[in-house]
């Protein structure tokens, strides 16, 4: 009698859940628990991104303790690979069902409507000109893109690592939900690391491809915007952005939702919700279903290897993009423009014009770029919003 | 570990290259184009 319920207690066990029935033991599992105590000692004792980590690494540590279940998908809402006769969609794994938030898009479009809310496209509208730095700078994206190819990856998979480039998270499970969703653990984890590393990634990349005398550059004062420019952009560039291209419309239309309730004045309440407690809610459950995607099994592999380096490349590039579109201007406009305000270009608001700030006082300590880098910065969220509606419409479902 | 080269594949990827930086440019030619516009509204006077 007690032996069988030690039997059956054993058997219920995370512990012999670690075993397969032909004896296989699943180290892997292990493995990513450990990750996720690295990572959550890393959010927690040096503050890295502590706001994504702190649910991401959680959401890791949740989906690879054995037995567990909190990512099973017995009916196939998701992944019919595990289909169990007679199961119901209530027996799914909590973390599954939050994740059809990812897989359907929602999450990602809830946080742009946040961004748009933070977002002012004030020195963009004041110098349009930067708006060209934005799409230079998803260079990287397509350097990828033909990269990844190169290597084996199917055209849906490439496409969804490529959208690294664009450095913005939420766009970047946005495509590879649809596209790729077994590779959005790797992606997703890719995409914030080399977000919150562009303070050591670009500037080597700043300092090789500009003179000493072009970083000096200081550029003239912008315009001051008015209120009603401020609420005709959001509208009037979501109607042109969605009439050239449907599938960017998601996206790109929370984005102008936000940025419409921040300048209209009349919705501050709204404006308040979205990119404060909604933001927050969405940020806790897409950092948790993000984590519970790097199943062991799944995220141990070469192919999360390349994945990494692909991204890194692809950041690389769309740097490299921004920079020589920069120094075109550079030429163009005899001299006025810095071109260190181009890396600005890769999105990652406000980041990437924080680094453009900081190296081009280095070379001239009087000089204040930062609100031109913002402009090319804030046209990168459109610009990638952009190519990864072009990569939706060329590999998406038809 | 596979690091084969697809050279056939490098070739047949780079017109999706050329289509997609042609279509930022020009999405955002058109939203510059606009944006110029915007730029001439005649601005109202501040009592």
């Amino acid at each position: 009698m007690i032996k069988d319920v030690l039997i059956g207690l054993w058997e219920a066990s995370g512990f012999h859940a670690l075993f397969l029935d032909d004896g296989t033991f699943l180290w892997q599992n292990l493995v990513m628990i450990l990750v996720s105590f690295v990572l959550l000692y890393f959010a927690i004792a040096k503050k890295c991104e502590p706001l994504l980590l702190v649910p991401i690494a959680f959401g890791i540590l949740l989906a690879n303790l054995p037995g567990a279940g909190l990512m099973d998908d017995p009916t196939g809402i998701m992944d019919t690979s595990n289909l169990i006769a007679g199961a119901h969609w209530y027996d799914t794994g909590v973390l599954r069902l939050i994740y059809a938030g990812v897989k359907s898009g929602l999450f990602p479009c809830i946080i742009f409507l946040g961004i748009g809310c933070m977002t002012d496209f004030g020195p963009l509208l004041s110098n349009p000109m930067s708006l060209l730095l934005g799409a230079a700078a998803q260079l990287g994206i397509y350097v990828a893109f033909v990269i990844a190819i190169v290597l084996g990856f199917a055209p849906e998979e490439a496409a969804s690592i490529a959208i690294i480039g664009g450095a913005d998270g939420p766009t970047a499970i946005f495509l590879t939900g649809k596209l790729a969703g077994h590779l959005l653990g790797p992606i997703a984890v890719a995409a914030y690391s080399y977000m919150a590393l562009i303070p050591f990634i670009q500037p080597p990349i700043m300092k090789a491809l500009t003179t000493e005398k072009e970083r000096k550059v200081e550029m003239k004062q912008l315009r001051k915007v008015s209120k009603i420019e401020k609420i005709i952009f959001p509208v009037v560039v979501l109607v042109i952005c969605a009439f050239i291209l449907p599938s960017v419309a998601p996206l790109l239309g929370f984005l102008m939702l936000g940025n419409l309730f921040k300048e209209c004045g009349v919705v501050d309440r709204l404006s308040d919700t979205a990119q404060n407690a909604l933001m927050n809610i969405v940020t806790i459950m897409l950092g948790l279903t993000v984590g519970a995607t790097t199943n062991g099994q799944t995220f141990l592999q070469w192919e999360t290897i390349k994945i990494v380096i692909l991204g890194l490349l692809a950041f690389c590039f769309s740097t490299v993009g921004g920079l020589l579109l920069g120094k075109l201007l550079y030429l163009i406009t005899g001299g006025k423009v810095n071109p260190l305000i181009g890396a600005a270009g890769v999105s990652a608001v406000p980041m990437a014009a924080r680094v453009a700030q900081n190296e081009g006082r280095k070379y001239n300590p009087k000089n204040f770029l930062l609100m031109h880098a913002m402009g090319p910065n804030v046209a990168g969220v459109i610009g990638s919003a952009v190519a990864a509606g072009f990569l939706l419409a060329m590999f998406g479902a038809k | 570990m596979n690091f084969a080269i697809d050279f056939e594949a490098f070739l047949s990827s780079l017109p999706f290259m050329g289509k997609g930086m042609l279509g930022i440019f020009l999405v955002t030619s058109v939203i510059v184009l606009f944006v110029n516009a915007l730029n001439n509204l005649p601005e109202k006077k501040e009592k």
